[in-house]
């Protein structure tokens, strides 16, 4: 078990060299170099640039090395000193930034996630014990339906519905006064008041699609030999479909938070640009449009490096429920 | 996020192979009439012929210019077509009245049953026009049979500058339904290439590509396509714009493809059937293009077609963030861009929820063909 | 009086029904039977004739949408009581209690038949826990005892593993363990050994006989194999296709069948249990013959270190039929394959004379080389399924060989023809597809396929195994009178010994990877040198009731994991 956690760990170190790269690629890719940008900006804000502080960080990027050292510069200060470089559309190094913003990144991916598997099992479950039903139809359409609808028109709709229908106006992810007073019972339940519609949003076409791979997993699972052994145990109908159908279905869907924690994320990015909620997307999508490159680069590549532990995490927990994984 | 949808239940049935005039029966055959089973795919297939022709058609179609302001008609409502006028058929739409509202200090409209402006078909175009960009028209579907200034044939309503929101979605069909198709070509090429080399090859190049592959699916893709997009710079053309951004839509769909691609490879490789011609004496060459190709081509063309819908939801997820195609390019995507704006939506929920339905009826349509595609991909999959 | 008290299980005019889209299939349509005490019933039959879903029926288990449309099912209880459990609400309570505490079953796939993520002990354990409440550490206990009882090793460990860690004989007495749980007094084996080869089958089957006469349960064992039958049955029931053809004691069914099917099966059978006229008759091949094929140590080891062929030394004489029998794992697919180069030996010669007189080192051979060999020496598949491209007719599987030798318009023609009557198949079926064969019409389409460039050598690796038994003989004379007229020579690989004694001239006996004894098939069905071959033919049920002999078979110990 622990060789294979560790197998895990030692797999997802290129992994994240290869991400690392991709994001270093991004803040390249606007044409110029930082300082250039970062002193026509100044320059258009009037203020003079004092050649010294140039150098010091032509110096500190390197910026006149090789494309190879600078990726060499950058990194590893991310690595040894926790240095993401500086946002000159904010001014303030990016540290400062971020971290607050991903963290209500995490809390949302994470919640969605919890919202997605406490729905989609029972309904998966559902529509695979009673196959051709009139609950199965719906759930089938229902999902459909879902997995054509993108993120931000599902956001959208949800605050046009919400404004329309309940006089209701939807954004952030607090009221007014409690968004820089600390954690208290008040600040909790103004928080889930708020937390819920975009949860909801980001969640429904990961639901869809969760409760179409549990529906046809059970049903792969159903028509399985050993689920007739147990019958002929003499187990009943119930404790039967939980113990074993059930049990060996949830296996492949666990390997789906690979690919469920991705969608979600970016869902998360989406829908907090439209319903401007105090978390990574909104600030991404900020940074792109002002080529504020160190910053855009940083948070893709937090988001990325989120996602890989969280699918580590995902291969780690198979392991764990799975004997055929952990003991091969 | 493609492969995980599936047709409802009842539509799977497998065919009675052993019949007798299933006998001489070839795969494309079958494919039909496994395929004609699901109705409900049948039906999207339908849909979907539909809306490209419409995409193909769509200045003959639109009645207006997509571009074209009318600063009058700013937020006007959907006017709709009625066919019935007094129990005869008669087309038509009727005038709208336009008051100001001094409290709000909105225009506000409301549709007078009492003033049908009469609409006929082919009716003479505004401008002259080329159809498919090189047959010269002079005509279009349908319009005002005597537009006289103040008159307005806003069937689904119009924007903020008073264009015409039913043309901008036929036109805006033209660009988002083009981009799916231009981008799983892209992805098909990318695809079959990486995938089929590493299917056939197998061992390190193998292990190289997989982990490739998984590296990039393991990124989410909206910060990866955002970043990607952002750095489009505004200056360039459109159509290099539209290009660039089909690029970066197919990035992500050519890994499922390459996916599939190898793992038929893989298990191909394998079958018995293959191995005979190989003993037979047919070269590599002649056992990918008599055997393999004809084995997975089914396959592709399904996986294809389930690809398209997440090509159109990408390109609509970059404009509506501002980052992908820009105005003056109209597509579903840039539409939904001015219906960001939460009041404008409250105001005139058209803007939003037409090019919503486009999207979502040519997504689920999609999605429902290539589920279809998928079932029959295999017709012998029931033979034992 | 005595009578009444033996029998445990009585089934009565029993019809279970599947309904289709076309109508009504009656998988059981009218069986009866009684089961007794310390007896063992064989229900046998061919594919598709119901037997598994009479034994499913008696437990109310059939899958859906079967369901049991009448007739009744008797249980008799120690105690006198009777329960009809046909009549049972299929769900309920009284069929649960039944299930697994009075009569329990056990099933073929020993592997997809018990849960790959739950330990054995805990699957064992559960019957425990449903009928009785047993409480854990006493279900520990118990099923120690069991795993004791089906002679698995080291139970204490054994218990907290998984069905993976076991071999398929291993995990077929988990099986056992769990079916024996609660005592049942009658217990259902559906094609219990199916999977299994045949040492470790005799061994499951001793297994069962030694369990029924400890505890004096009722068996009723489910089988397609008529040697096993012979083996094990006090009585038969024979099925077709839902009805019972003949229905008597072991002895009556295999000596005196009443019934012509009954009397047909036995045949087909017995058929095999000889060499075949065809080859009788025909005259021996002089000793001193120059060899067409002449294998010396030949060696593959696979990338994961698996020696599948180890030190292979075989000849094959023109117009001459070598079997090589061996079982699953014993390398010899493998060895045909590398005949082939199909697989890459690394060591060895496999020298190959052409007809020029010419000797070519097969496992050297370059491209050109190679292609003109495999002209010559051809192959026949085990699976007549995926040996055929279901996107093909049928005439262009058949023409895809000459077609790359160059031949082509009418003369290709009428050599498909040929080719078609040759193997007994209609030339008008050219245009047809593969997905409209039967299995055995396949079969001859795969021989077609390989006789097609007139070639010197076939490999036929298991070639009648997918078939049913009444197939397989026709097969085999087939393939006979084939190399009677074109002077064939075969490497015949098969699992199945009697097929290698009805055809083969010669035998090799492989057993992991080696070659461990090779001689006239007569000198070695009859007089093995080898301790392995010994056992092997040994374990090998005798379809005649008046010969018992697994039970006394000689073992062979050499680390067997079985």
């Amino acid at each position: 078990m622990l060789r294979y956690i560790a197998k895990r760990m030692v797999f997802a170190i290129p992994t994240l060299f290869a991400v690392s790269i991709v994001a270093f690629i991004i803040i390249q890719l606007p044409p110029g170099d930082y300082l250039t940008t970062l002193m026509a900006d100044w320059a258009s804000q009037g203020g003079a640039v004092e050649a010294g502080t140039v150098a010091a960080m032509r110096d500190r990027y390197g910026l006149d090395q090789p494309i190879y050292f600078q990726y060499y510069k950058w990194i590893a200060g991310i690595l040894t000193r926790g240095d993401f470089g500086i946002s000159f559309d904010f001014g303030k190094p990016v540290t400062e930034l971020i971290w607050n913003r991903l963290g209500f990144s995490l809390l949302l991916s994470v919640l969605t996630l919890c919202f997605v598997w406490a729905i989609a099992i029972p309904i998966g479950i559902l529509s695979a014990v009673r196959q051709y039903s009139i609950s199965d139809y719906t759930a089938t359409f229902l999902a459909f339906f879902f997995l054509a609808v993108p993120d931000f028109l599902m956001a959208l709709s949800a605050m046009y519905i919400m404004s329309a229908w309940f006089g209701q106006s939807v954004g952030g992810l607090f009221s007014a006064e409690y968004v820089d007073v600390s954690w208290s019972l008040g600040k909790l339940i103004d928080f889930a008041q708020h937390v819920w519609l975009p949860v909801v949003v980001i969640g429904l076409g990961s639901l869809a699609a969760l409760v179409r791979i549990m529906r046809a997993n059970l049903l792969d699972e159903l028509s399985k030999p050993y689920v007739t052994t147990a019958r002929a145990k003499g187990m009943s109908e119930f404790e039967l479909l939980l113990r074993y159908p059930v049990r060996l279905a949830l296996n492949p869907l666990i390997s789906t938070i690979g690919w469920i924690l991705p969608a979600v994320i970016s869902g998360e990015i989406i829908v907090s640009v439209v319903m401007s909620l105090p978390t990574t997307g909104p600030l991404l999508l900020r940074s792109l449009l002002a080529q504020d490159m160190y910053l855009a680069g940083s948070l893709i590549l937090l988001i990325s490096v989120l996602t890989i532990i969280g699918t580590l995490i995902s291969d780690i927990l198979l392991a764990i429920t799975d004997p055929r994984i952990r003991l091969q | 996020m493609t492969d995980i949808t599936s047709l409802p239940p009842e539509t799977t049935t497998t065919l009675d192979l052993h019949s007798r005039d299933m006998a001489v029966a070839g795969q494309w055959r079958l494919f039909w009439l496994k395929f004609k089973k699901h109705k409900i795919a049948l039906a999207s297939l339908v849909v979907i012929v539909f809306m490209y022709l419409v995409a193909a058609f769509a200045d003959f179609i639109a009645p207006l210019d997509p571009n074209t302001a009318n600063s009058r008609f700013t937020y006007a409502p959907p006017q709709g077509l009625s066919l019935m006028l007094n129990g005869s058929f008669q087309p038509h739409v009727n005038q709208l009245k336009m008051t100001l509202n001094t409290e709000s200090m909105r225009r506000e409209f409301t549709s007078d049953p009492t003033k049908p402006l009469p609409v006929s078909f082919f009716v003479p175009a505004p401008q002259p026009y080329y159809l498919l960009g090189f047959i010269p028209m002079q005509t279009k579907l349908f319009g005002l049979t005597n537009p006289k200034p103040g008159d307005s044939i806003y069937i689904f309503g119009a924007d903020r500058l008073g264009r015409d929101i039913f043309s901008r979605v036929v036109h805006g069909a033209k660009v988002s339904l083009s981009i799916g198709l231009v981008g799983v070509f892209v992805s098909l090429i990318l695809g079959v290439t990486i995938g089929g080399i590493s299917g056939f090859f197998g061992g390190w190049i193998d292990t190289v590509i997989q982990r490739f592959i998984e590296l990039l699916r393991s990124i989410p893709t909206i910060p990866l396509w955002m970043g990607f997009a952002a750095a489009i710079p505004t200056s360039w053309p459109p159509l290099r714009t539209y290009f660039v951004i089909t690029l970066i839509v197919s990035l992500i769909g050519w890994t499922s493809l390459a996916r599939e691609v190898r793992g038929k490879f893989l298990s191909l490789r394998n079958e018995d059937f293959v191995t005979a011609a190989r003993l037979d004496g047919m070269s590599e060459i002649g056992i990918i293009f008599h055997h393999l190709v004809p084995s997975f081509i089914s396959h592709i063309i399904a996986t294809l077609t389930l690809a398209i819908p997440s090509m159109i939801l990408a390109e609509t997820a970059l404009s509506f963030l501002g980052i992908g195609l820009q105005p003056p390019i109209v597509s579903w995507g840039v539409l939904l861009q001015e219906a960001q704006n939460i009041r404008a939506v409250a105001q005139a929920p058209w803007l939003l929820f037409t090019p919503a339905t486009a999207i979502v009826i040519s997504v689920l349509s999609l999605n429902f063909l290539g589920d279809g595609l998928r079932d029959a991909a295999d017709p012998y999959e029931s033979v034992s | 009086m005595t009578i009444m008290k033996d029998t445990i299980l009585e089934v009565r005019e029993l019809r279970t029904v599947f309904p289709t889209r076309t109508g009504i299939f009656k998988a059981v349509d009218g069986v009866s039977f009684e089961l007794k005490r310390g007896k063992t019933l064989c229900v046998v039959g061919e594919s598709g004739s119901g037997k598994s879903v009479t034994a499913r029926s008696i437990l109310q288990i059939v899958d859906r949408p079967g369901r049991i449309e009448g007739g009744s099912v008797l249980l008799t209880r120690a105690d006198g009581s009777t329960t009809d459990l046909a009549k049972l609400e299929p769900r309920g309570r009284e069929i649960r209690d039944v299930r697994g505490k009075e009569i329990a079953m056990i099933f073929q796939e020993p592997m997809s038949s018990l849960s790959p993520v739950h330990r054995i002990g805990t699957q064992i354990g559960e019957s425990l826990r449903i009928h009785f409440g047993t409480p854990k550490h006493e279900q520990r206990e118990r099923v120690l005892e069991l795993l004791r009882q089906v002679e698995i090793p080291h139970p204490e460990t054994a218990i907290d593993r998984y069905t993976f860690e076991f071999s398929g004989g291993m995990r077929q007495r988990v099986m056992i363990a769990m079916a024996l749980a609660c005592n049942p007094s009658v217990l259902i084996a559906d094609e219990p050994t199916t999977a299994l080869d045949v040492t470790t089958q005799a061994e499951i089957l001793d297994l069962i006989k030694k369990l029924q006469q400890n505890h004096g349960m009722a068996v009723l064992f489910i089988t397609h194999d008529m040697g096993v039958v012979a083996e094990i049955a006090d009585e038969v029931l024979v099925m077709y296709r839902g009805k019972v053809m003949e229905r008597g004691p072991v002895e009556q069914i295999f000596h005196a069948p009443q019934d012509a099917y009954t009397h047909r099966l036995i045949d087909s059978v017995v058929r095999l249990e000889k060499k075949a006229e065809l080859r009788l008759a025909r005259p021996a091949i002089p000793e001193g013959t120059a060899p067409l094929l002449d294998v010396r140590n030949l060696s593959l080891t696979f990338p994961s270190g698996l020696k599948a062929v180890d030190d292979v030394s075989l000849t094959v004489r023109p117009g001459e039929t070598l079997g090589i029998v061996g079982e699953s794992g014993s390398g010899k697919t493998t060895m045909g394959r590398c005949l082939l180069r199909i697989y890459d030996p690394q060591a060895g010669t496999i020298d190959y004379r052409r007809p020029d007189g010419h000797m070519v080192d097969i496992r050297t051979a370059d491209k050109a080389a190679l292609k003109k060999i495999r002209s010559e020496v051809r192959m026949i598949f085990q699976d007549p399924v995926g040996s055929l491209s279901p996107r093909k007719t049928v005439g262009q599987i058949i023409a895809e060989p000459l077609k790359i030798a160059g031949m082509k318009g009418r003369e290709l023609n009428d050599r498909v023809a040929d080719l078609m009557q040759q193997v007994g198949l209609e030339p008008a079926w050219r245009e047809r597809y593969p997905h409209a064969f039967s299995g055995g019409q396949r079969q001859r389409i795969g021989i077609a396929r390989a006789i097609a460039l007139k070639p010197r050598l076939i490999v036929a690796d298991e070639a009648t195994s997918a078939l049913d038994v009444s197939l397989r003989s026709q097969m085999l004379d087939l393939m006979m009178k084939l190399q009677d007229e074109l002077g064939l020579s075969y490497v015949f690989i098969s699992h199945d010994m009697s097929v290698i004694r009805y055809m083969c001239d010669r035998v090799a006996v492989m057993y992991r990877g080696k070659i461990v004894e090779v001689g006239e098939t007569d000198q070695v069905v009859n007089e093995p040198a080898h301790d392995y071959t010994r056992a092997l033919l040994s374990a090998i049920p005798h379809p005649d009731p008046h010969n018992r002999r697994i039970h006394n078979r000689f073992r062979y110990k050499a680390g067997r994991t079985a």
